[in-house]
């Protein structure tokens, strides 16, 4: 088994962290991991992306032009990586801010409105761990009991006492995407 | 031997493995895409716990030969910079090497020339096994593929250093620091004790006992038959490391019909085409360098005997294709595919050169 998936958002939105927890989660499980971050100049207000893989063998390639998965949280974002979505992959947006909607008809597309969800509850922060929940529903790369374990060790102490919100938006995630086109 | 497993960035590992194999010192400047190195020492502060000094020197000038007087003393110290950075310190290097004292060095080599980008390249071969700095000289020259190697490799540095009194170049790049995977780590090994730095290091100048004369560390020696005699024996050290110390990694190499020369970043893509092209049933191998100085040239010289083509792939525009082609002695075709100036190659397009330019 092997997951090569693009997150890519706004900096600020959590993408790297969301990448972070995820192979976090994965390692503690026992697969191997990578986590590579678009680095460059970058400035705040920019986009951000990060490369995650996640296998039960050696990874090759840190760097990759084509994902089995591609979570995207924002327009610049879904124009730059809906094309780089293998055939038969998966494309995760989320609506919010989104003008032009994707059009491939060769993959599977998935919307989640976790930023509207996350505003609503007032739990703008764990807006990420909704949109992780909601990919996690689609691709279990991680069991739930390696969740907890992941973020033991992904967080820093001083925000342990976050564990259980951050879980809990997960949960929220996996019931909130919705299918707009499949295969 | 501990296990436990942490995941961390390839820049962070180095930092990380120097504290835990008993460095005594790091003097750097920061630059990008490693400054990482400098930022875990300062967070980690080991000098509350091994005592290690962690100094940001004043320029990379002055890193390095902070590097030549620490070391001089027969103490394990380091330095880590890119590119820009290590041009600044090619006399310091070629003045370690001839006082043969040993020490580490880490460069994330990132694209030139001059200023360049801050994305990752290999365009540094050349100055980093054909001399940089002026005179005959040779760095252990080794290169990570993964962040798991950036760790292991400080360990490996400090043997071969201290082994043949040479200073140990770990040259890497951009994508291995900033990129995080699993990496078990080690038990500490404590910082040697003036005891032991005195059995280690008896060249070193730690201080004149009684029973023997003074300890002079210099590159310096005016008379040309005593300096020919000094080459000689460095050229004889050399051709030892090139005997015992060589190591690479053959994948897929005993079926292949062609192999993918690389090492560093350019491996990991190397083996993702060759995945690729053994799925549509192209017998397809990685000639994986692990050391550029001494390089594997028996082992590519047998190599070429039962291939029948060998691509290079380099984040360059052709620099480690000429020792290949050298250690093959030109007696098949060998073709270089690089991309350059920061810019990383894909494995399809890897795959493609392999196809378009070997294979046809």
């Amino acid at each position: 088994m092997t997951e090569e998936l693009i997150i890519a958002g706004f900096g600020g939105q959590g993408v790297l962290s969301m990448g972070k927890i995820l192979v976090y989660c994965a390692a503690e499980e026992g697969s191997e991991v990578l986590w590579m971050p678009a680095y460059g100049p970058e400035q705040r207000g920019g986009t951000a992306d990060v490369t995650v893989i996640v296998s039960s063998e050696r990874i090759s390639s840190p760097i990759l032009s084509k994902f089995d998965t591609a979570i995207v949280l924002n327009q610049q974002s879904l124009d730059k990586f809906e094309s780089a979505v293998k055939p038969g992959g998966t494309l995760i947006f989320d609506p919010n801010g989104i003008t032009h909607e994707p059009t491939r008809k060769d993959i599977n597309i998935y919307r989640i409105a976790a930023t509207e969800k996350a505003q609503e509850m007032g739990i703008s922060k764990v807006f990420n761990m909704m949109v992780l929940g909601g990919y996690l529903k689609l691709k279990p790369v991680v069991s739930n009991e390696f969740i907890e374990k992941g973020l033991m060790k992904a967080l820093p102490a001083r925000h342990h006492k976050l564990i259980p919100q951050n879980i809990e938006a997960i949960e929220i995630g996996k019931n909130l995407i919705e299918a707009v086109h499949t295969l | 031997m501990a296990k436990e497993m942490k995941l961390m960035k390839g820049n962070e590992a180095i930092a990380r493995a120097m504290i835990a194999s008993g460095t005594d010192g790091y003097f750097g400047y920061p630059i990008t895409p490693q400054s990482e190195v400098m930022e875990t020492l300062m967070a980690e502060q080991p000098w509350e716990t091994t005592g290690m000094v962690v100094l940001q020197a004043e320029s990379e000038l002055a890193s390095i030969n902070m590097v030549y007087g620490g070391a001089a003393t027969g103490k394990k110290v380091a330095t880590s910079s890119s590119s820009p950075g290590i041009s600044l310190m090619q006399e310091g290097l070629t003045y370690l090497a001839g006082a043969e004292v040993p020490c580490l060095i880490m460069n994330a080599i990132r694209g030139g020339p001059g200023r360049g980008t801050i994305q990752p390249a290999q365009s540094d071969y050349f100055q980093s096994v054909k001399g940089g700095g002026h005179g005959d000289y040779q760095l252990y020259t080794i290169a990570p593929a993964s962040v798991q190697e950036m760790y292991d490799f400080v360990f490996d540095a400090w043997d071969i250093a201290f082994k043949y009194r040479i200073p140990v170049l770990i040259l890497t790049d951009g994508a291995i620091g900033q990129c995080m995977e699993k990496c078990y780590v080690r038990d500490y090994v404590p910082r040697w004790t003036e005891e032991e730095r005195r059995k280690n290091a008896p060249w070193g100048c730690w201080g004149k006992p009684a029973n023997r004369g003074h300890n002079v560390v210099t590159s310096l020696e005016l008379e040309s038959s005593r300096q020919e005699v000094f080459n000689l024996k460095l050229q004889a050290k050399y051709r030892e490391m090139e005997a015992k110390e060589v190591k690479y990694e053959a994948l897929n190499c005993e079926d292949a019909d062609y192999v993918i020369v690389a090492y560093g970043t350019s491996s990991r893509i190397a083996m993702k085409a060759m995945q690729i092209g053994r799925e549509k049933g192209l017998k397809i191998g990685v000639f994986r360098l692990i050391t550029l100085f001494p390089f594997p040239k028996k082992e590519i010289k047998e190599l070429a005997q039962h291939v029948k083509g060998m691509l290079c792939v380099e984040m360059s525009a052709g620099q480690m294709i000429e020792d290949v082609k050298l250690a093959a002695e030109c007696s098949l075709p060998i073709e270089h595919f690089g991309r350059f100036g920061g810019i990383i190659p894909t494995s399809e397009e890897v795959l493609e050169a392999l196809e378009k330019q070997i294979i046809k």
